[in-house]
């Protein structure tokens, strides 16, 4: 090779690890400009008093920029989604990849799938149209905005990459331990039961926070249907507000640098770094599982 | 005895098995359902005027043209920065780096930028492009926070689709004197290209339809003409569908589902030819 | 100053070559002298070396990510992995695999790759080159008249004959063959040993071979390796008449193997 070759070479070779590192750059790049607008508001709010305050008034004045019951209706919608997708979830792994064969299982996989490429604002804008008056309907409710309208929503958000995941935890476990369990004199239902399931459990937990990671940080979806009130929930029955909502609906309305626009980038980091952590959990499930 | 033992517990799994078709049926036919209603009825509102006109009367009649053009333009520009950023990266961490804690964190802070909430990148986007590169909230500052966040999608599959040429193109290209780029270069990437469209082109039917990113980045409500710079506001299908349906009260229900099926239509059609794309290649494959 | 190992009439010399992966000894101070426009063999029987050894001659062992070294090659007295680079290396010493590996693209593309990406770029010479090769090769006849055609419609055979054409394209200096019959019927192996001896008067060839018979019809000298460690080598008639270990004659005589 010439020197002048060689020289192209090295800075292919250069761009090309510019570019594979920049993604450590970006997530850390990420934090630190979450961090540098939002820790400026704990300069006037004690952080105790941001994620356990029950008030969230940013615009009354005084302004109090407690969390809590933003936390609580992120929680809340979240829980309730779990609630329906990970028996509904686990369910359709279980009947999808030990059950179903041929067109059947490939025109459920691809319905789930489908599910999955629907953008949120789409989603929202069905929950608005359909789900929210049929939930005022049922329940003789002011208003069918609702935290159970976006556990609903949410719950069919989560479902894709739960059965996903569980499939694969599923496919995992060897055919030794099916096998033997049929050898044994059990039902199917019994083996996936008893032998299947806890086999593949570490997978399937790993699959449930993956799911339940992602409708947490879901933004659209859940703004549109579940009410935008930020007070604390104690049912699921009624108007909820969640941390991201909370930011998307606020952000227009501040004033750069008020401490109302530092509040939203301080529940920015929050959002962050509970997302980091269920991957990070998630992650080790994921590797336990292998080993 | 022992046979009344069977039958219950055949009757218990007859009962089970039922439970959990319904359970799949009903996820599976979510789709089925949110699709059909779109299509049913936004089906009359679509018309050539819809698609190119200009919107009137505060939305509420005329077209949806410019959110369409926007959106295009968008996701273009997206690409634009995130394919090659993205291929390289991949192609850094199966050709070029070593074994070693720095790859092992790379992957790691892949799969975070993958779990962090779409709306934290808006913030993102807003705090670095919008305001301290000064770039304005503009076509420019949209496109590269969307870039960032299609970033792990096109790295993935990148990487399997590089991962998926055999180990023996490399080989042979070596033997034959080739330097690594070069080998990279003509005996790896165009066999890998097909799972590089692919993953890129389903990184483009996400980044369509997201709202929140570009909530404080780009877009924009109404805007009287179609953008003329990168460093412009535009309108965008999300945003659009988002407004029309919160925001404004009386607008007739075909204007707003005319907008969601457009929408679904144009994501919907990427992820077909993403999947049709994938299995003409895999047959075509000769190795 | 003539140089002294040109002048005996030796290609490429190894001296005291060990090769780890990384704590697995694969070679122990080999210690081998590779003549000129001879047909060297190397048998032995599986994970003697024989293959590592191949593979240091045109440092295709580098690739592997925990290969270790230790003593010297010499190529017409130039150390190397001293003295030359890698590139330098692979262009004089070419190399044919056991499995037939053609590219995915067409005859005439994949007998240019090498010299395309060299800088070869005059379009009568690498259509000359593609038709040298490939008769070089006793393959132009059966693929003249679809030159373009994809590569993987051949037959193994005629594979195998288009990658010693690819390698022959590049014009090097010494052919080493890894065992290059493994998968090929007998006319095609036929072929393909009729091919290297006739390649002898312009290279030197070094072919590494799990057939003690391939050897003793086609080498003109042979070595025997026996868990990284070369026991003998000889004349080919020698070695297969009166080998001098006991090791040898007991693999030769299938004791094992």
């Amino acid at each position: 090779m010439t020197r002048g070759q060689q020289f192209r070479e090295g800075c292919i070779e250069g761009l090309i690890r510019i570019s594979g590192l920049s993604s450590i750059v970006l997530v850390v790049l990420i934090l630190l400009f979450l961090l540098r607008e939002g820790v400026a508001l704990f300069h006037t709010v004690p952080l105790g008093d941001f994620v356990m305050g029950q008030r969230w008034y940013p615009i009354s004045d005084p302004p109090r920029f407690g969390i809590l019951p933003l936390l609580l209706g992120s929680a809340v919608v979240t829980a309730g989604a779990a609630v329906f997708s990970v028996p509904m979830g686990v369910a359709s792994a279980l009947f999808i990849s030990e059950i179903s064969k041929g067109w059947v299982k490939e025109t459920l996989k691809t319905g789930i799938e489908l599910f999955a490429a629907i953008p949120s604002v789409v989603l929202g804008f069905i929950g608005i149209t359909l789900l929210v008056p049929l939930i005022r309907q049922v329940f003789y409710l002011p208003t069918g905005l609702t935290a159970l309208a976006g556990s609903i929503t949410l719950a069919f958000m989560a479902m894709p990459t739960i059965i996903s995941i569980t499939e694969d935890a599923l496919a995992a476990v060897p055919r030794g331990y099916r096998e033997a369990a049929l050898a044994l004199g059990a039902t199917r239902w019994q083996m996936m039961v008893r032998v299947l399931l806890p086999a593949a459990g570490s997978g399937i937990l790993a699959a449930v926070m993956l799911g339940l990671g992602r409708v947490i940080g879901e933004t659209m979806a859940v703004m549109m249907v579940t009410g935008n009130a930020p007070v604390i929930p104690h049912t699921l029955l009624q108007p909820v507000r969640t941390l991201t909502a909370t930011i998307a609906a606020e952000m227009g309305e501040t004033v750069r640098g008020s401490d109302h626009y530092v509040a939203l980038f301080a529940i920015g980091i929050v959002l962050f770094v509970i997302s980091f952590a269920i991957n990070l959990i998630a992650d080790l499930f994921l590797h336990r599982e292998r080993v | 005895m022992a046979g009344s033992y069977w039958r219950r517990a055949l009757r218990h799994q007859r009962a089970a098995f039922a439970a959990l078709f319904g359970a799949t049926f009903l996820a599976a036919s979510a789709s089925v359902v949110v699709i059909g209603v779109i299509f049913l009825r936004g089906w009359p509102a679509l018309s050539w005027e819809f698609l190119t006109t200009m919107p009137t009367q505060g939305m509420r009649a005329g077209g949806i043209f410019p959110a369409i053009v926007g959106t295009l333009e968008l996701v273009g520009l997206t690409i634009l920065f995130a394919l090659p950023t993205g291929v390289s990266a991949a192609i850094y961490l199966t050709e070029y780096a070593a074994d070693s804690w720095v790859t092992r964190l790379v992957r790691l802070a892949i799969v975070n930028l993958s779990g962090v909430p779409s709306v934290v990148y808006g913030l993102f986007g807003l705090g670095v492009f919008v305001i301290f590169f000064g770039f304005g909230a503009s076509l420019l500052a949209g496109a590269l926070t969307l870039g960032i966040m299609t970033l792990p999608v096109i790295i993935t599959a990148s990487e399997e689709a590089l991962r998926s040429v055999p180990q023996s193109f490399r080989e042979v290209s070596y033997s034959l004197g080739a330097s690594r780029w070069q080998t990279v270069r003509h005996a790896v990437l165009p066999f890998a290209v097909p799972g590089i469209m692919t993953g890129t082109i389903l990184g483009i039917s996400r980044a369509a339809g997201e709202t929140a990113p570009i909530l404080f980045t780009v877009a924009a409500f109404y805007l009287p003409r179609l953008p003329h710079s990168v460093f412009d506001q535009a309108m965008v299908l999300p945003y659009h569908l988002y407004v029309i349906t919160t925001q404004i009260p009386n607008i007739p229900p075909t204007q707003r589902t005319g907008t969601a099926l457009v929408l679904l239509l144009l994501v919907l059609s990427l992820n077909l030819s993403a999947v049709m794309l994938r299995s003409h290649f895999r047959r075509k494959r000769q190795w | 100053m003539v140089d002294p190992e040109a002048a005996s009439g030796v290609k490429m010399s190894i001296q005291d070559w060990s090769v780890w992966y990384r704590t697995l000894r694969a070679l122990q101070a080999i210690r081998l002298d590779i003549r000129a426009h001879e047909i060297l063999g190397i048998i032995g029987p599986a994970n003697s070396g024989k293959t590592s050894l191949l593979r240091s001659l045109n440092r295709m062992n580098d690739i592997h990510p925990a290969f270790r070294c230790a003593g010297r090659i010499t190529l017409d007295g130039k150390d190397l992995y001293r003295e030359l680079d890698s590139q330098q290396v692979r262009y004089r010493v070419g190399i044919v695999f056991a499995l037939p590996l053609p590219l995915p693209l067409s005859i005439r593309e994949n007998v240019t790759y090498g010299p395309r990406l060299r800088g070869e770029r005059d379009r009568p010479r690498l259509d000359r080159l593609v038709e040298h090769s490939l008769q070089a090769a006793s393959l132009w006849d059966e693929v003249k008249d679809r030159l373009d055609h994809p590569a993987m419609t051949l037959s193994g055979g005629q594979q195998q004959r288009l990658c010693i054409a690819r390698t022959l394209a590049m014009e090097p200096e010494v052919l080493l063959f890894d065992e290059p019959c493994s998968g090929l019927d007998p006319i095609s192996t036929a072929k393909v040993e009729e091919t290297m001896v006739r390649l002898k008067s312009q290279y030197t060839i070094v072919l590494v071979t799990n057939n003690t018979k391939q050897a003793a019809r086609v080498s003109d000298r042979t070595a025997f390796f026996l868990t990284g460690e070369l026991i003998e080598c000889d004349r080919t008639d020698v070695l297969f008449t009166h080998p001098r270990d006991q090791r040898t004659n007991d693999y030769l005589t299938g004791r094992f193997g």
